[in-house]
């Protein structure tokens, strides 16, 4: 049914739907919403363990507990508290626990500031957690349910972002699928494994060098297969709920005859979207390809669109700094390993909530009409 | 009195701790007061890694290691896990170090004790981050050696008192905290049977002698261990529902000079009479003699 929400409410309407068992969040802004709703939830008993940890980091360690004891787990963060999780992030999937998590993206000290960007998430993009990038938050309510089922069916945990404020504090009208739409969808949590006294087994384990790396092989393979269960997983809950955001990994915006590209993720995509239908009206060849699975990235689907195209974009909104930006080194890595040869320019923006609007995405189709490469930050 | 056999070991031989080991002693003894009822939680550690070099595992009961600092969330989570599946009897034990506990993971364990989490918490502590190679840690004795509080000509050893960690425990209100010692098995054994059967957040210290950190003969485990309690050093304790004017001495030392414990161990061997006396001084005020 569709309801005018807030963005935070709305998924943590969802969470209630996919029957997570426990919860253990720490408030930050813009993830806060999200958590306090959640706690109401928990107050009205509608989720069964709410822990009102003392930090972050004790957060995603406490649901790492109670993952490996076979609970449905949620928690939600920002910027720092993604920061002091860190940690854990990396251990929590090298142990295969299936916890969800929903990050609302925020830029990371210093200076600090409390608006969008997603630095925050690029400390863990080597992690092992599948990375959707939303870019609405009829999207993110859509998705979180998918990661649920992908997390539990893989053993990966999974990050469902959504950017800061654009998206975590818009009320808008929002369909948040019942709980009854979602059992049909997703089964119960499973684990074959468990901590469970009749069958006692030891998780978190030493390795010597003789084995550490094959435990590492195993995750890479299993993170790099992640792809086709994203596009199955995406394919399945479209049918069931009527609406689809591209194949799972990628959204195609009228890039097929497109000349010029931008490529992107999250919120801006709304914006280059909008830039795009206005310069096609005036008969330009543009086009967004929007990243969804930041991880694992899509090479694949990047290289195919990207074929026998003049001039692509890549918008960026964090630095590698002393490197090139995060998402344009992806996507360099794709066609450096295809048989085109087509320029890519990058483009920083909108870094600490700076704004990007239409505007920002037509002067970047504008600076796309040169032929020249360039790098810099918008 | 109980008589264990060899099958009754939940923390199993074949594990790699050192000849002389306290810690893999109190372990030991905790798990056969525990039985096999529960789940246990560790932190990196010495016990972490000669109990789970894989393929190999010493434990027969559910265990779970994540990081060094996160011991008591882990079993905040794995406690909430079990009661949202209806599960009342399961018991959850952290089993972590000193500096896992008392340094580096202080504000997990607090908060687990301000929010009454229902854990038995185990401190096995040997006074030092004896893993990574003696480091001092809050819970290293004062002018002890370590790698890290070198006696020098300006700095003689660590210069800070251990930090009070059951007092610590007992101010957050917790229903239970005890001080034990693997030189009195049976009293640590009694300690944990308690402990086992309260609801809610309980903490016990127990002293765990380690054989290359303090630099002793390692026949001499136990015998410390008890040295450490006679003197008056180690103070055997229990604080109830966080009522710290109501200590109880569950075992009344006889104040054996302290030097009888000191003289034993590499660490202290550089201490001069002069601090000998101010640490007698320090126990004699502890116990208002
Ligand atoms: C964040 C972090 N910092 C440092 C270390 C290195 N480290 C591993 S175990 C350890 C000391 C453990 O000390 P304690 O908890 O007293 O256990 P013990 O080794 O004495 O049994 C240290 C410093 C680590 N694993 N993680
Ligand atoms: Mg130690």
């Amino acid at each position: 049914m569709v309801k005018t929400l807030e963005g935070s409410h709305a998924i943590a309407d969802m969470i209630v739907n996919c029957e997570a068992d426990v919860l253990a969040c720490y408030p930050i802004t813009p993830s806060t919403h999200i958590a306090e709703k959640l706690q109401k939830y928990y107050a009205d008993g509608k989720i069964p363990e709410y822990i009102t940890v003392e930090q972050e980091f004790s957060a995603i360690s406490a649901l790492a507990g109670a993952s490996a004891t076979g609970a449905r787990t949620f928690t939600t963060t920002s910027s720092q508290g993604v920061a002091l999780m860190h940690e854990v992030l990396y251990a929590v999937a090298g142990m295969r626990l299936p916890i969800v998590m929903c990050v609302a993206n925020r830029s990371l000290n210093s200076p600090l500031g409390i608006w969008c960007d997603h630095q925050d998430i690029i400390p863990e993009r080597d992690s092992g957690w599948i990375i959707l990038m939303c870019e609405s938050n009829q999207e993110a309510v859509d998705t979180l349910p998918q990661a649920y089922k992908l997390a539990e069916s893989l053993l990966l945990p999974v990050m469902v972002c959504i950017d800061g404020f654009y998206l975590t504090h818009a009320v808008e009208q929002i369909d948040v699928p019942s709980k009854e739409i979602v059992q049909k969808f997703l089964p119960k949590f499973k684990p074959e494994f468990k901590l469970d006294t009749n069958n006692p087994i030891t998780l978190g384990i030493y390795s010597t060098p003789q084995y550490l790396q094959d435990f590492r092989e195993d995750l890479a393979n299993d993170v790099d297969n992640a792809r086709e269960p994203i596009k199955k997983t995406e394919e399945e809950f479209s049918k069931i709920i009527n609406r689809n955001y591209g194949n799972g990994l990628i959204e195609n915006y009228k890039c097929d005859d497109a000349e010029r590209i931008i490529i992107a993720m999250s919120s801006f995509c709304g914006n280059v979207k909008e830039a795009i239908d206005e310069l096609r009206d005036k008969g330009e060849k543009v086009g967004l390809l929007r990243i969804k699975s930041y991880r694992p990235f899509p090479y694949k689907d990047v290289q195919e669109i990207l074929k026998n195209k003049k001039h692509v974009g890549v918008f960026d909104r964090a630095t590698t700094l002393g490197g090139h930006p995060p998402l344009y080194t992806d996507v360099l890595a794709a066609i450096y390993d295809s048989d085109q040869k087509v320029p890519i320019s990058s483009f920083i923006g909108g870094l600490g909530g700076k704004d990007v609007t239409v505007e920002t995405a037509k002067n970047i189709f504008e600076d796309l009409k040169e032929n020249k490469i360039k790098r810099k930050f918008v | 009195m109980v008589v264990f056999k060899r099958e009754d070991d939940i923390f199993t031989s074949g594990h790699t701790a050192c000849a002389g080991c306290g810690a893999a002693l109190a372990i030991r003894t905790i798990m056969r007061a525990i039985g096999k009822d529960c789940i246990v939680v560790n932190t990196t550690s010495c016990s972490e890694i000669f109990s789970v070099c894989f393929p190999r595992s010493a434990w027969k009961v559910p265990y779970i290691h994540v990081t060094f600092e996160n011991g008591a969330s882990v079993a905040s989570g794995v406690s909430r896990a079990l009661k949202a599946q209806g599960n009342d009897h399961t018991k959850v034990v952290v089993i972590a170090g000193d500096g896992g506990t008392a340094d580096i993971g202080f504000g997990a364990v607090s908060g687990s004790w301000e929010r009454n989490e229902d854990i038995l918490y185990i401190m096995y502590n040997n006074g030092a981050y004896e893993n990574t190679g003696i480091q001092r840690s809050s819970q290293t004795p004062q002018y002890a050696w370590s790698t890290t509080s070198q006696i020098g000509e300006e700095v003689r050893g660590k210069q800070e008192p251990i930090k009070p960690m059951v007092k610590i425990a007992a101010a957050h209100g917790i229903p239970y905290a005890a001080s034990a010692s693997t030189g009195y098995l049976i009293d640590l054994e009694n300690k944990v049977k308690k402990a086992l059967n309260i609801k809610g957040s309980r903490f016990i210290d127990v002293l765990s002698p380690c054989v290359p950190g303090w630099k002793y003969d390692p026949q001499l485990t136990v015998e410390l261990a008890k040295l450490a309690v006679e003197t008056g050093l180690w103070k055997l304790n229990e604080i109830e529902n966080g009522d710290i004017n109501n200590e109880k001495i569950t075992v009344q030392p006889s104040f054996k000079p302290v030097e009888e414990y000191l003289k034993l161990q590499g660490r202290f061997k550089h201490l001069t009479p002069d601090e000998i006396k101010i640490i007698q001084a320090r126990v004699n005020k502890d116990w208002g003699r």
